[in-house]
Parts: structure tokens; C-alpha cells; sequence
């Protein structure tokens, strides 16, 4: 079963390789304006562009070439592992990525644990007791909290710890106090869904046949919520967490901007606008290996928890 | 497992994350400047801008604030009778950041590096560049009398020849500037520390930080909050919300920056100075700058701003909105208003195009205001958001009908070189299109061997020309506006935007 899993994700990444790079390079070809001009414009700035800085981007990057040829260098170029340069800035896009992606997965990573502190006891202790007023409280923080943009609740956030109590910066990087702001701004977005789904499954659960059967048989209520409660809550919070986990790294842009933190949102709009080709081609491709990841994790997890998906297995 | 323990881990592993990744700014010694520029590289001709900002790379000339040009890497220099041989003498026990000394040899290396690149130094009529004992010379097929502000632009900063890779590409930049870089993390950020072997004299400021800073309320809370000593580019709202603030003041300076409307000169509706004359008229300046862009007194009736000294003519009155006359000029062309409010004439109707970028976010706003003023008149505008890269591309393809944009007069700190290479040059992409002038060629061609006063008469005839031709209708001017923290001593602004001048600045105890 795990060679199972294992060996189709595998597959699977080989495949979004493959396709999300041919799909965004042809997308990009299909986009209207002229690729110099565009480039020149993102290489030398709005002041700068003109025909000549046009032409010397088409001579130098070759422009002119059939867009097949163009198309066979970065297959080749791929399967030497080989990302490309950036067209606009000119440094290895393996290098952009590691930066801008590798903040925005810091990021993601540090806001996803933060908000699984403040859902799960959260959630688990509203799901024990529906209709209490911590319940009701928690469901309207939710709503509230889901109903702003994530950027009005980092601005707040700046408002009382940045400005009114000086304890943190407003933004930047480089250094943890510049993570807390943004990272709490997303934990507390994602939380205010995640709370809301623990709570509905531990409600479920607390309710099912087989937890009131495990009671009944003996066991005490600490016995019997670790053992048969805890897994079967566990497995559709972890399937949410992961769907969670991509939409975050791929949609925290506003956040991005706000906290002044290097992100791929940003990265890769101003690469759309700027037709940097093998940057965009990069990011896709490394964005979507990362969701064959995260995919396979959570199938991991499930496995782990799951006893019927390791019976099957063994059988 | 217990889910608590779990938890229990969780929380100790972010505990632990923020702890070893915590790392302390020494604020008393450190200078932080926000802006929205990004830069992406440590090319010059790309991102030079950033380097000469901070002082990491310094040029053969310097710009004053005032626009006049002073020695820098080169203490003097010499012209030869016809103009055609530039010697420049360099100035001695001056060392790159890497320890090597700067010589004739490293000027001319650097210099070539940048002359390979596309920008302002293709404009130079070059023949030969070479060193010649310890001198610089610079060899020129005709003279060119604005070769000093070209050689004082980012792009030819001095470079010491470790800089560069084998293609040419600078991978290691070191400068001979007071600052030298510390940390580089493109596209937001760079740190540059005291270089102690400064020529100079030695910067008061140990430390500046540089930030880019995409959203202006977020620029405004890090001057708000203390974190940023020096924000450039202020929005209006922020500044409502800063001068509340007692820990900043807010520096508000005219920049050689100009919003205007190039217009195709040879379009069968606007190839005559008449219907020029009647868009121009048309256009409620006052309004747009008072509830548009809220910079009180930004209208513009010339071409160049109030930071291009003697280029921008203080006399010239102040033209009030007049839709009567506009009207009636319109109505001398042959356009008669139709029934829907839109000019007509031979059965077309008066439509253009308007392109503009969304690159500066003030521009789609003001399109659409100039397209609601321009309809009072019965023009139908409409308008289209582009790239930057639209207005060359639809200049030499020939769509452009009017575009809306902001053209910089001060890349380089004498407006000379940009209208001659408009007007001589064949370049003008983001000049006027279709459209040329004897007087204004001649004008130009004397120029570039004028000087005193004569040159004062010849650049004030020009200027006169292209506001009463109207090749390009004048908009707004712009004001950049710094909120600076009051810490900060003998704040000093370049509105040629090539340098920030920390080095002459320093902290109040």
C-alpha cells in the first residue's frame, strides 16, 4: 500500500513537471505584446524602455528563434535539471526560487503550525461542549475573521503590536521579530476555518455509535477519546490542513505585499508582467512538485492514522 | 500519542525557530530608508540607481541637488578647442571597496562594460575611449556638450574591475563610495556599512539599511512607528496620518517628473496645433491636482518642472481651463458636436485611444479623469491599460493615438541630452511622435555649443517653443515627499533621485 501511494505520487510529480512547464510556456506565447518590449520594460524600468533596449534584449536572448526551438532548449535544459536564467534580472531562476520561494515557504510553514496551536485545542474544546458560550464566542470570531481580507487583520495587527506597543516591526525579514506580524495574520485567518472544522468533527464523533460503544465496553473517557475519537478527527483535519497549506503558499500575495516579506506571489506577478518566461516556467514547476509533496504527506498521515488503509495493505 | 503532547511539541519547535533566528538591529547606528523601487540585479545599467542611492558606487561626476555638476572620481577635466577630445584627470588615493586602487586603466574598463549595455550612454556621439598615463580620454565624433551629465549617471558608475564575471556581468560589486554593501537580498532589500578607506570624508552613519516597500500605508506605519528613518514616495492619505505624528516631518520637493499626453502628431485628428491647443485647454489641471493626486499647485502649462532650473520658465502664465475656446478652435477644424454629445466631422466621429501603464498607480486614475474632462468637450477617449513597454511599441508601430504618462526630465541632470536625442536622434519613444520643428533643430544644434548667457536665451526659446507647440500637452508636475525622522540631522534630497545622501547626514543625540 505505502509503495502503492508512494510510487503514484511519483508518477503523478513527474507528470505535473512535464505538463505545468509545456502549459505555461505556451500560455505565456499566447499572451498579446512583444516579448522584448516587455522584458526591456522589467529589466530598465519604465523610464528606460524603448526600441533600443528592445532590441538589444531580442538580440541577446534570441527572441527571434521559433518558439519550438524555444520550447526544445528548456525541455533539454529540464532534464538536466537546469531551470534557466531569469531573463529579467539575469541571476539562475534555482536561485530566485530558493529565495523568494523559501521565504514564502517559512512563511506558510511557520503560520500553518501557529494556527493548528490556536484551532485544535480550539476546536476540540468546543466540539466537547456545543452550544457553550466558548462556542458560541468561537464561532463568531470566526466569521468575523473570515469575513476581512487577511490584510485588514495584518493591519490591525500592526496597528496594536507595531505601532500603539513598539514590541514589533512593521516589516521586512531577515530575523524572526519580522515573521510573528505576517505569520499571525495568516495562522489567524486559517484558524478561524480550521477551529470550525475540528469542532464539527469532534462533535461527530463524540456523537457515533462506535465512541458511545467504546464507553460503554469500559473504556474511560480519556481512554476512549484518545484511542477512537482523537484518530477520526484527525483524519479529515489533516486533508483540510493540506488543502489549506497549498492555497497559503500560493495566495498570500496581499500579506506579501503588506509586510514588505520576498514572496513567489509577488515574484511570479511581477514575472508575468515582465514575461521573464523560464521564472514563471520555474516557479509552476516547483509550485506544483510542492503540491505532489504536500499531497503525499497527507496520504501519509492517513495511512498513519488509518488502520483500514494499513489492513488493506498487508493484504 | 496524546494530542497535547503534540502540541506541546509544536509550540516548543516555533518557540525555539524564533529564538535562533532572532537577530538584532543596532538601531542607534543604523539609517533605514523605505521606497517603493525594487531592483533585481547588480547590473548597472539595470539597477545602478540603487548603488549610487546608497552610495556604494560613485561616477567620474557628481550631481548637486541644484542640477550643477562638481568632480568626483575625476578631479578635473579639459576640452580640447573643437570639442572633440575630453581629458579627465583623476583624483588620487582613492580605492575601490575590494582594496584596489582607482586608476585610468579601471575607469576605462568600467566605463566599456557599461558602454556594451543599452541606455543613456548610447546617446554619446563615441569614438574612442582609452587611458592614456593616468588620464582618461574620452574621444567624440561632433561635440556633445551634456557628456558630463551622462557620465555622471548610475548607469557609468566606476566599478573595480573584481566586479565583474567573465561575460561581463557584475556579480561582485565594489565601488569606491563611502558605503560598502553588507547584505544584498534582491528585490527588497540591501545593507551597506561604513567603508572605512572612504577617500572622503568618513559618513557619521554606520549602517543603512534599504527596504522596498510595495504598499504606501504600509511605508507610512514604518515611519509612523519609528522603524524607517527616511520614507520616499508618500501617498495622501499617509500624509493626513504623518503629520499627526511628532516623531516625523514630512520634506515635499518638486522632481523633474511630468505628467503629460504624448499625442500621435500625424493622427488625421490632432496634426495641427489648433486641436492641440483645444485638449490642452480642455483639461482642468487645478482639479487633478487638487483632488486626484492632492499635491496643491502640480499643474503644469510647460514641459519641464521647477527642479530643471533654468529650463522651466517661471514668466509663463498660467492658462486657465477655458471649454468656450477650446470649442470654438475645434469648431474651426471642421467638427461640429453631434447629436450624442460627440464631435463629428465628415461623418467621424472624434475617438481616440488613450494608453497608459498601471506601473505608476496615479496614472489609470488620471486617465479616466482626463477622459471624463476631454468628454465636456466632445472627445470620446478610450482608455487602455498597458505595460510601460506599450508607449515605444505603439510609438514606432504607429497605433498610439495619446498616451498618458509620467516622463522623467532629470535622468540625466540636463534636459539638453534627452531633447536631442528626442529631436536629432531619431530617439523620442517617449517624446513627441510625428512631429518636428526647424527652429526647434537649430535651437538645439547652437545649444550644444553655447554657454552664459547666450545659453540662457537658447534654452528659454526652446522651452517657449515646445509650450506654445504643444508637441506634448503638459499635465501635472511632481512632488516627491520624504516623511524623515526627527533623528535624522542635515537631511539632504536629490531630485535627481541619483543619490541619498546619508553619508552628509548624521543622528541627533
Amino acid at each position: 500500500m505505502l509503495i502503492k501511494i508512494l510510487g503514484r505520487r511519483l508518477a503523478q510529480a513527474v507528470f505535473v513537471a512535464w505538463a505545468v512547464g509545456t502549459l505555461t510556456f505556451f500560455l505565456m506565447n499566447l499572451l498579446p505584446g512583444d516579448f522584448a518590449y516587455r522584458i526591456a520594460a522589467g529589466r530598465y524600468g519604465y523610464d528606460y524602455v524603448n526600441q533600443a533596449a528592445a532590441d538589444a534584449v531580442r538580440a541577446e536572448l534570441g527572441l527571434d528563434r521559433s518558439v519550438w526551438l524555444q520550447y526544445l532548449d528548456w525541455f533539454r535544459d529540464l532534464l538536466r535539471f537546469n531551470l534557466g536564467d531569469s531573463l529579467v534580472s539575469g541571476n539562475p531562476v534555482s536561485q530566485e526560487l530558493a529565495h523568494q520561494l523559501g521565504h514564502s515557504l517559512q512563511l506558510a510553514l511557520f503560520a500553518s503550525l501557529l494556527s493548528l496551536l490556536i484551532a485544535v485545542p480550539l476546536g476540540l474544546y468546543a466540539g466537547r461542549q456545543v452550544g457553550s458560550a466558548l462556542d458560541r464566542a468561537s464561532l463568531f470570531i470566526s466569521v468575523l475573521l473570515r469575513a476581512q481580507p487577511v490584510f485588514v487583520i495584518g493591519l490591525v495587527l500592526v496597528l496594536i503590536f507595531a505601532l500603539q506597543f513598539q514590541l514589533l516591526p512593521v516589516a521586512g525579514f531577515g530575523g524572526s521579530r519580522y515573521l510573528i506580524l505576517p505569520a499571525l495574520s495568516l495562522a489567524l485567518s486559517m484558524a478561524a476555518l480550521s477551529s470550525r472544522m475540528i469542532r464539527n468533527a469532534t462533535h461527530q464523533v463524540l456523537g457515533s455509535s462506535y465512541y458511545q460503544f467504546a464507553r460503554f465496553k469500559g473504556l474511560s473517557e480519556q481512554q476512549a477519546f484518545t484511542h477512537h475519537a482523537q484518530p477520526n478527527i484527525a483524519l479529515p483535519v489533516v486533508a483540510f490542513i493540506g488543502i489549506q497549506a497549498v492555497s497559503l503558499i500560493e495566495g498570500i500575495v496581499m500579506i506579501e505585499s503588506l509586510f514588505s516579506w520576498p514572496g513567489i506571489g509577488h515574484a511570479l506577478a511581477h514575472a508575468i508582467f515582465g514575461r521573464d518566461v523560464p521564472m514563471i516556467q520555474g516557479a509552476a514547476l516547483v509550485m506544483g512538485l510542492l503540491f505532489v509533496l504536500i499531497n503525499l504527506l497527507v496520504d501519509l498521515c492517513c495511512y498513519w492514522l488509518d488502520p483500514r488503509q494499513r489492513e488493506e495493505g498487508l493484504q | 500519542m496524546q494530542i497535547k503532547n503534540i502540541l506541546a511539541v509544536v509550540g516548543f519547535a516555533l518557540l525555539a525557530w524564533l529564538l535562533l533566528d532572532y537577530q538584532a538591529v543596532d538601531q542607534q547606528q543604523t539609517l533605514t530608508i523605505g521606497g517603493p523601487f525594487e531592483f533585481t540585479s547588480q547590473d548597472l545599467s539595470k539597477d545602478g540607481f540603487m548603488y549610487t542611492r546608497m552610495q556604494v558606487a560613485e561616477a567620474l561626476v557628481d550631481v548637486r541637488p541644484d542640477g550643477s555638476l562638481i568632480p568626483k572620481l575625476a578631479s578635473d577635466w579639459l576640452v580640447s578647442d573643437n570639442g572633440l577630445e575630453w581629458r579627465f584627470s583623476l583624483r588620487s588615493g582613492v580605492s575601490f571597496h575590494d582594496g584596489r586602487p582607482l586608476n585610468a586603466d579601471a575607469v576605462v574598463y568600467s566605463l566599456q562594460k557599461a558602454m556594451a549595455k543599452p541606455g543613456v550612454v548610447q546617446q554619446l556621439p563615441l569614438e574612442r575611449l582609452y587611458a592614456d598615463a593616468e588620464q582618461v580620454v574620452v574621444e567624440l565624433s561632433r561635440p556633445y556638450k551634456p557628456l558630463l551629465s551622462i557620465l555622471a549617471h548610475y548607469s557609468l558608475a566606476i566599478l573595480s574591475p573584481s566586479s565583474y564575471d567573465e561575460q561581463g556581468q557584475v556579480v561582485a560589486l565594489s565601488g569606491t563610495g563611502p558605503y560598502q554593501v553588507a547584505l544584498l537580498a534582491p528585490p527588497h532589500k540591501l545593507n551597506v556599512r561604513r567603508f572605512p578607506e572612504y577617500w572622503g570624508e568618513a559618513a557619521s552613519i554606520e549602517q543603512v539599511h534599504y527596504l522596498t516597500g510595495h504598499r504606501a500605508e504600509s511605508r507610512a506605519l514604518q515611519a509612523q512607528s519609528g522603524q524607517a528613518d527616511l520614507i520616499y514616495t508618500l501617498d495622501p492619505a499617509s500624509l493626513d496620518l504623518l503629520e499627526r505624528a511628532d516623531n516625523v516631518w514630512v520634506h515635499s520637493q518638486s522632481i523633474p517628473r511630468t505628467v503629460l499626453l504624448k499625442l500621435n502628431n500625424a493622427h488625421p485628428y490632432l496634426n495641427n496645433k489648433q486641436t492641440r491647443q483645444a485638449l490642452s485647454l480642455a483639461l482642468d489641471r487645478e482639479g487633478l491636482s487638487e483632488h486626484v493626486v492632492r499635491v496643491p499647485d502640480s499643474a503644469a502649462y510647460q514641459l519641464f518642472p521647477p527642479a530643471l532650473g533654468h529650463w522651466h520658465l517661471s514668466e509663463l502664465a498660467e492658462k486657465q481651463r477655458n471649454l468656450a475656446l477650446a470649442g470654438e478652435l475645434l469648431k474651426q477644424q471642421g467638427w461640429q458636436l453631434g447629436s450624442d454629445g460627440v464631435l463629428e466631422r465628415e461623418g467621424e466621429r472624434f475617438r481616440l485611444n488613450l494608453v497608459t501603464y498601471a506601473d505608476r498607480p496615479e496614472l489609470t486614475v488620471l486617465a479616466t479623469a482626463i477622459q471624463a474632462q476631454l468628454a465636456e468637450i466632445g472627445v470620446e477617449v478610450e482608455v487602455v491599460v498597458d505595460n510601460s513597454s506599450a508607449i515605444p511599441a505603439r510609438h514606432h508601430d504607429g497605433t498610439l493615438e495619446l498616451a498618458l504618462i509620467a516622463r522623467n526630465y532629470g535622468t540625466l541632470s540636463d534636459p539638453l541630452a534627452l531633447l536631442v536625442d528626442d529631436h536629432l536622434q531619431g530617439g523620442g519613444d517617449w517624446g513627441p511622435m510625428n512631429w518636428s520643428s526647424p527652429s526647434l533643430s537649430e535651437l538645439l544644434e547652437s545649444l550644444m555649443s553655447s554657454d552664459g548667457e547666450q545659453d540662457r536665451q537658447l534654452t528659454r526659446q526652446a522651452a517657449l517653443l515646445l509650450a506654445d507647440e504643444l508637441p506634448l500637452i503638459p499635465v501635472l508636475f511632481y512632488t516627491q515627499q520624504v516623511a524623515v525622522n526627527q533623528r535624522v540631522q542635515n537631511f539632504q534630497f536629490d531630485p535627481f533621485e541619483l543619490n541619498y545622501r546619508v553619508a552628509e547626514m548624521s543622528f541627533a543625540n
